[in-house]
C-alpha cells in the first residue's frame, strides 16, 4: 500500500504531485446585499477617514477559514484515485485547485500532460442552441479544438443517443437527454489526466453505468483519472486507491477497499449535523432511522419494515411542503418516497416536531445503503433543505435463511440491490419462488 | 511533455500562453452569441437596422431641426450617423461586457480559461452592428451623392481606438460587475448620459474653444470626431489635440483594464 508523507520529494514521474497545498477562504468578504459599492463609496465621500478605519477594522474582523490546508499528494500515471469525504471536507476545492479555476493561497501543484476536468455536466450549454451547436460550443469550452471535435462528432452523437433530436434547441430536451449529451461530449475529452466531480449524480441509472463504463474503459488505456463522488460504491468499483479527505486535510489514503471500509465505519458513528435555512426559518435536526418496535437502528434485515423519521424545528411555519426520501445503493437510488408525485403532503410544519415514512418489507440485498432527504416549499420548486447523506444503513442477512443457495451468491454483495418477489417457471413445471420477505420463522426469531 | 506548475503567484506567464492556447474559445463565443442574439426575434437581423434608424432619426429632429445646430453643409442625417457608428459600438460594447461574466457565472465557477475571452468577443460581437450600420451609411451617402474625402483612409485608424476604447471600458465594467452588482445600475446610466455628453448629435465644434481640451478628455470625443472627419471631411481639418488625448485615453483604459481583470479575475470562482 503506497504511503504518502507530506515530506516526501517530488516525483518526477508522477502525474500529478501536489506538495503543502492550502486554500484559505476570507468569510468576511461575503457582504450581505446592499452593503456593496454604495457603502464604499459613500463612506470615501462623506467621511474619508472613518471609513479608512472602518475599512481596515472590517478587514481584520474576517474570519480566515481553510478550506484546504497542508495537503500533499502524488498521484501516478494511469492511477485512478477516488476522493471520498463529507460535505465541506475540502473535495470540491482540491479539485477546483487542480482544475486551475481558482488559486491556491499556499502551496504547489504539479501536473504532466494535458488535464480535462469535469466538474458539472453542461456547463456552458446553451439552451437556445441545438444539440449540435451545443456540442461545438461545450467541446471548446472544455478545451477541445475544432477540428477534434468534428472528428468525434459521430461518436458523441452515437454515445448520447440524441440523433434524431441532434437540429432541436437544448431548452426542448428531457432532462435525461440533456445529462447524456453534456456527458456525452465530456466523456470524449480523451485527455491524459481526467478530473471528475460528482457528475453522475444526475441521470437515469443505467446512464450512471454506461458513464461508468466509459470511464472504466478509459482508466484501462493507463490514463490517470481523479473521482469525486458520493456514490461510493462506483468509487470502489472504479478506483484502486482511496483518498478520504475530512476537515480539509487527507484523512487517510490507500488501498480503496480498506479505506472505504473505514469510511463507513466512521459515517455510521458520526453524529449527523443539522442542517438549516434560515430564509424559511426550518432546521432538520437529524434523521434517524428505526424498525417497526420504534428503536433507533443502523442495521436491518432484508424483509424488515425501514423507519426513516426526520426530526425538525420549524422557526416559521411552513406550509404545505414536498418532503422526498430516496434510498441509495451502489447503482444509484433504489426506491424513493416522493410528496411531489403522491402528493400526500402535510399541511404545515410548526416548532419542533417529527415526521416518519415507513418502507414496509426493503426487498434489499445486504449491502450499505444511505438515505437522501430534501423538503422543497409550497411551489414544489424551490429547495428548503437537502441532505445528500442524511444517514446510511447496512443491510445484513445470511441469504440462505432466505432460501438463496446459489453457488456464486457472494456476488449478491455487488448485485442490483432491490428484489422484487419472483418465480421461476422452469420446464419441468416446477415453480421456484424467490423473495427477500421474511420467512415465519425468520420473523420469530428477531 | 510540458509541467504545468500551480503555485499562489506564479500564473501569469501561463495565462497569456493559454489565451493563445484557447484562441478558437474566443470565436466560439462570437459565433454563440450571434445564433442567440435574434432567436426568437420576430424581425430578427433588422433590429440590427432598425435600432440606428430610429436614433438617427430622432438625434437628426432634435437636435439638427429643433435644436438648428450647425451642420457645415453636411446633411444632418449623415453627420450624426457618423457619430453613432462609434458610440453604438462603444456603449453597446459596455452594456454588453459588464453582463459578459455574470451571465455566464456557471462556466466561471466550474470551468478553466482565461475569462478575458468571454469579455473579449463580446465586445468584438458588436463590430456587427457596426458594419451593418456601415453599409447603412454607404446607402446613404449614395442617396444624398455625397462623395467621401481622401481622408477616410484614416478611418481603420479611428475604429482601432474605438475598439480600444470599447475593450478597455469594458473590461473593467465585467471585472466591477463580479463583485459590485451596482455597476448593473450605473452602466445604463452612464449610457444614456454619454449619449448627450459625446457628440453624437451634433459637432464637438460648438463647444467653446477654451472648454475644448477639457471636453476631449471623453475618449469618445476624439474618436467620434476622427470617424467625422475621416468620413465627412471638415473644413478646418481635425481637433488634434482631442485625437491625441483620445490615444492616451485608450492605452491607458486598455492597460489599466487588463491590469484590473487580471487582479480580480482569480478571485472570480470564489465571488461570482
Amino acid at each position: 500500500m503506497p504511503i504518502h508523507s507530506s515530506t516526501s520529494p517530488l516525483n518526477l514521474d508522477s502525474a500529478i504531485a501536489i506538495e503543502n497545498l492550502g486554500k484559505r477562504y476570507s468569510i468576511g468578504r461575503q457582504r450581505a446585499n446592499g452593503d456593496g459599492l454604495r457603502h464604499a463609496i459613500e463612506g470615501v465621500m462623506r467621511q474619508p477617514l472613518v471609513w479608512l478605519r472602518s475599512w481596515k477594522s472590517a478587514k481584520e474582523k474576517q474570519v480566515d477559514f481553510w478550506a484546504l490546508r497542508g495537503v500533499s499528494l502524488q498521484i501516478r500515471p494511469g492511477e485512478v484515485v477516488g476522493i471520498i469525504g463529507s460535505n465541506g471536507a475540502g473535495k470540491s476545492t482540491l479539485l477546483k485547485l487542480l482544475s486551475r479555476i481558482t488559486v491556491p493561497t499556499e502551496g504547489r501543484i504539479r501536473i504532466n500532460g494535458r488535464v480535462a476536468s469535469l466538474l458539472e455536466v453542461g456547463t456552458g450549454f446553451h439552451p437556445e442552441l441545438t444539440g449540435r451547436e451545443n456540442i461545438f460550443l461545450n467541446g471548446a469550452i472544455l478545451g477541445m479544438s475544432r477540428a477534434e471535435i468534428s472528428r468525434k462528432f459521430d461518436q458523441i452523437v452515437e454515445f448520447a443517443e440524441i440523433d434524431e433530436f441532434l437540429d432541436t434547441p437544448v431548452k426542448r430536451y428531457s432532462s435525461g437527454m440533456y445529462v447524456r449529451l453534456a456527458f456525452a461530449v465530456a466523456a470524449h475529452l480523451d485527455p491524459e489526466i481526467l478530473i471528475i466531480d460528482e457528475v453522475l449524480a444526475v441521470g437515469d441509472a443505467s446512464f450512471q453505468k454506461k458513464c461508468l463504463g466509459k470511464m472504466g474503459s478509459f482508466a484501462g488505456t493507463g490514463r490517470t483519472i481523479l473521482f469525486v463522488s458520493h456514490n461510493v460504491e462506483a468509487v470502489r468499483t472504479l478506483c484502486q486507491r482511496v483518498v478520504w479527505m475530512k476537515d480539509g486535510k487527507v484523512h487517510r489514503d490507500g488501498d480503496a477497499d480498506e479505506v472505504i471500509g473505514d469510511y463507513f465505519d466512521y459515517i455510521a458513528t458520526e453524529k449527523v449535523q443539522a442542517v438549516t435555512n434560515p430564509d424559511y426559518g426550518l432546521t432538520v435536526q437529524k434523521v434517524v432511522l428505526r424498525d417497526d418496535l420504534g428503536e433507533e437502528r443502523r442495521q436491518f434485515k432484508p424483509g424488515e419494515d425501514l423507519i426513516v423519521e426526520i426530526n425538525y424545528d420549524a422557526q416559521k411555519p411552513l406550509e404545505r411542503p414536498y418532503i422526498t426520501l430516496s434510498i441509495f445503493g451502489n447503482s444509484g437510488s433504489c426506491f424513493t418516497a416522493n410528496m411531489l408525485l403522491d402528493g400526500r403532503r402535510p399541511e404545515v410544519l410548526v416548532g419542533q416536531g417529527k415526521l416518519s415514512c415507513r418502507f414496509k418489507s426493503i426487498p434489499l440485498f445486504p449491502q450499505k445503503y444511505s438515505v437522501k432527504m430534501s423538503i422543497r416549499a409550497q411551489n414544489g420548486n424551490d429547495n428548503v433543505v437537502s441532505f445528500q447523506e442524511a444517514t446510511y444503513f447496512t443491510v445484513v442477512a445470511d441469504l440462505t435463511e432466505y432460501g438463496y443457495h446459489g453457488e456464486f451468491l457472494s456476488r449478491a454483495a455487488t448485485s442490483t440491490p432491490v428484489v422484487v418477489p419472483y418465480e421461476w417457471h422452469l420446464p419441468d413445471g416446477e415453480i421456484a419462488s424467490v423473495s427477500l420477505e421474511m420467512t415465519q420463522k425468520l420473523a420469530t426469531t428477531l | 511533455m510540458t509541467e504545468l506548475i500551480i503555485e499562489a503567484d506564479r500564473v501569469e506567464g501561463q495565462y497569456w500562453r493559454d489565451l493563445w492556447r484557447f484562441r478558437e474559445l474566443f470565436l466560439f463565443f462570437s459565433w454563440r452569441d450571434l445564433l442567440v442574439r435574434y432567436k426568437q426575434t420576430v424581425v430578427g437581423v433588422s433590429w440590427s437596422l432598425i435600432r440606428p434608424l430610429l436614433t438617427m432619426m430622432v438625434l437628426t429632429v432634435v437636435f439638427g431641426r429643433l435644436g438648428k445646430m450647425p451642420a457645415n453643409g453636411v446633411p444632418y442625417p449623415l453627420l450624426v450617423l457618423c457619430g453613432m457608428l462609434p458610440w453604438q459600438f462603444f456603449s453597446n460594447s459596455m452594456n454588453e461586457s459588464s453582463n459578459s461574466l455574470i451571465q455566464n457565472a456557471s462556466m466561471v465557477s466550474k470551468v478553466y480559461f482565461p475569462k478575458l475571452l468571454m469579455t473579449a468577443s463580446t465586445v468584438m460581437v458588436n463590430l456587427v452592428d457596426f458594419l451593418i450600420s456601415v453599409a447603412f451609411l454607404a446607402v446613404l451617402m449614395i442617396w444624398y451623392r455625397f462623395v467621401p474625402p481622401w481622408e477616410i483612409l484614416f478611418l481603420p485608424f479611428f475604429v482601432v481606438l474605438m475598439i480600444g476604447a470599447s475593450l478597455g471600458v469594458g473590461l473593467w465594467v465585467a471585472a466591477l460587475m463580479v463583485e459590485y452588482r451596482d455597476f448593473r445600475f450605473i452602466v445604463p446610466f452612464v449610457v444614456q448620459f454619454g449619449l448627450y455628453l459625446s457628440p453624437v448629435g451634433f459637432q464637438s465644434s460648438v463647444v467653446p474653444a477654451k472648454f475644448r481640451l477639457l471636453y476631449a478628455l471623453n475618449p469618445m470625443v476624439g474618436i467620434i470626431d476622427g470617424f467625422r472627419w475621416s468620413l465627412l471631411g471638415a473644413k478646418g481639418g481635425i481637433y488634434l489635440p482631442g485625437v491625441a488625448i483620445a490615444v492616451l485615453d485608450v492605452i491607458l483604459l486598455v492597460v489599466s483594464g487588463i491590469w484590473y481583470f487580471r487582479k480580480t479575475e482569480r478571485t472570480f470562482a470564489d465571488i461570482i
